[in-house]
């Protein structure tokens, strides 16, 4: 990104087993397509699950701030942020400057994420990109009951042996998780305009099913797959051309919420389960995450 | 003399007990449960019936409990499979204040009075967190069977940590571990440890007291129970053999006898055949 906020060059890659050497290349990628050199480069923020391991990086700041910021670059009237990827949800509220107001993410539990479709997709024998457009020509649309998606996957295979077509089914999984998302949602308020980001976006039945359900219109990108990237490089931007205090309140306001999200109560999708699902930021703050991303999870990320 | 049958229709397996008027097993069956809840009760009953040499005729009362228990066509009386815990852990342990059930898709803490009644319980039935599907995820992740869990799980030396808490998300932590070597016995009894503490959090929350008693399927799984007795510091009873896995078909027996004396007491009971005379079914 260029000091007007122009997008120069940009890459896209899986991530892997190898986190550093993903972003390393990742890197070298985006600098190549924006044809800059390395050195011309004046700061690097890192986010997502593996910042810590972008070992060139000045800096690191949350995904949550830099969906927030990233969202609100691409459509400047976003309130409202909802990204599902491959492993998580996150629900974001955001302020007109792009600031984070609040937020609740789920990346503990499979269940309403990206990986449920995948696993309904392994399931089915489906490749993920036809599993939107074959939902779409449901007519009966199953209920799935299930909330973990180890158990959905045997739900599903009940269902079918019980007659129902695979659309119907495929409908009632993606009826599912979107009724997930929106539970996320409501935890931080709905406001118009609502950005919707992440992998799963390019599922159609998903954007479709939402804007029903909420009964609202959804700003999707093709970029969107892209907001986290975008937002980490108009932080970048900020501390580049300032330095100054400014962009740096701007980070932590994230990490201050997490830390009033840590005090809050167990997970409303299984309150019974003892743990906590809801994402314990001010640990996860604390310390550098755990990398368990592998390529099996990429893929599904991915589609 | 008077026969009844309890006939616990789980998740994963359909266990059945055939007792008589003294408390004795007579007769026991456990078949896979399959899609079709109905079916697997059926088959179940009729093994029971086999095992125990009974008619059909010649029982007198049939409790259903577990998941599929509204479903047992032959049952006289439906009973939470939390009941039939307490009672089945409560013969077998007269002792015990807090009963702790591992099946294949449920985890139940249940806290006990001095009498052996339910007075609080908390179950996780929504997430395979912590239950033995759990770890049959975990193991097929490794290309193991299953039923190798508990024995391979009993030679790891250096237990590796499993951090995640959703059996999905466990895939790629295992599959990392892998890669870097790690051996499969310490990721199975990583596993095993993690279930262990998730149980031991549930038995908090009910206010667990001594003593302890460990039932359901993952019972028979002897990692499982050297990991619950390891976090638990504390002796915990486990019934021999398969009898933890019947404890909740050994309930509903045992209340169905109760049933039965009530009904007797109350003049209400006519015959020994009074199944067949009322053409109870489903």
């Amino acid at each position: 990104m260029d000091d007007q906020r122009r997008v120069l060059g940009r890459s896209l890659i899986d991530t892997g087993g190898i986190v550093t050497a993903a972003a390393e290349s990742a890197f070298e990628l985006a600098c190549a397509d924006a044809g800059v050199r390395r050195s011309d480069v004046v700061y690097v923020v890192g986010t997502g699950y593996g910042r810590y391991k972008v070992t060139f990086g000045d800096t690191q700041v949350t995904e949550i701030s830099c969906h927030a910021r990233g969202g609100q670059y691409l459509f400047p009237k976003t309130r409202t942020v909802l990204d599902i990827g491959g492993q998580d949800t996150k629900a974001i509220k955001i302020g007109p400057e792009g600031q984070v107001l609040d937020f609740s993410m789920n990346d503990k539990c499979a269940a309403g994420t990206g990986r449920f479709l995948g696993a309904a997709a392994m399931a089915l024998d489906i490749p993920l990109g036809e599993l939107g457009p074959l939902a779409l020509v449901a007519k009966n649309p199953v209920k799935i009951t299930t909330t973990c998606t180890v158990f959905a996957e045997t739900e599903i295979i009940n269902w079918l042996a019980r007659g129902k077509k695979v659309e119907d089914v495929l409908m009632g999984v993606h009826q599912a998780i979107a009724t997930r998302s929106i539970s996320l949602l409501r935890r931080v308020g709905v406001e118009d305009e609502l950005t919707f980001t992440g992998g799963v976006t390019r599922n159609v039945a998903m954007v479709q099913i939402l804007g029903e359900m909420l009964e609202t219109h959804l700003n999707v990108s093709e970029e969107a797959h892209y907001m986290g990237a975008i937002g980490a490089s108009l932080f970048a931007l900020e501390k580049a051309l300032s330095g100054a205090a400014g962009a740096v309140e701007a980070m932590t306001v994230g990490a201050r919420l997490d830390s009033t999200r840590a005090a809050g109560g167990d997970c409303e999708i299984c309150p019974e389960l003892p743990d906590r699902k809801f994402h314990d930021a001010q640990e996860r703050l604390a310390k550098p995450p755990q990398l368990i991303q592998i390529g099996r999870i990429g893929e599904v990320a991915k589609t | 003399m008077i026969m009844v049958v309890g006939i616990d229709v789980g998740a994963t397996y359909t266990k059945a007990l055939a007792l008589d008027e003294e408390k004795n097993v007579i007769g026991r069956s456990m078949v896979k449960t399959g899609f079709n809840l109905a079916g697997a009760a059926e088959r179940g009953y009729a093994e029971v019936l086999a095992s125990a040499g009974l008619a059909e005729e010649e029982v007198d009362y049939v409790a259903s409990t577990g998941y599929g228990r509204y479903v047992v066509p032959m049952r006289d009386l439906q009973i939470t499979e939390l009941t039939c815990h307490a009672k089945g852990a409560w013969y077998q342990f007269p002792n015990t204040r807090t009963v702790l059930d591992v099946g294949g898709q449920t985890v139940k803490a249940i806290k006990l009075d001095e009498r052996g009644k339910v007075r609080s319980f908390r179950l996780n039935d929504k997430c395979a967190a912590g239950t033995g599907a759990f770890l049959e995820k975990t193991a097929r992740y490794m290309g193991l069977d299953p039923a190798e869990i508990g024995s391979l799980a009993m030679v790891s030396t250096q237990p590796v940590t499993i951090s995640s808490v959703c059996a999905v998300f466990a895939e790629s932590e295992v599959i990392n571990h892998l890669t870097s070597g790690t051996r499969p016995e310490d990721i199975m009894y990583g596993a095993v440890l993690s279930l262990a503490g998730r149980a031991h959090q549930l038995m908090k929350r009910v206010g667990m007291e001594p003593e302890f008693t460990f039932c359901g399927g993952m019972s028979r799984n002897e990692a499982f129970v050297k990991a619950i007795k390891h976090e638990l510091g504390a002796p915990v009873n486990v019934p021999d053999g398969d009898k933890g896995h019947f404890n909740g078909a050994l309930g509903a027996g045992l209340l169905a006898l109760d049933r039965v004396r009530k009904l007797q007491a109350a003049g209400e009971w006519t015959n020994r055949s009074h199944r067949a005379a009322q053409g109870v079914s489903a």
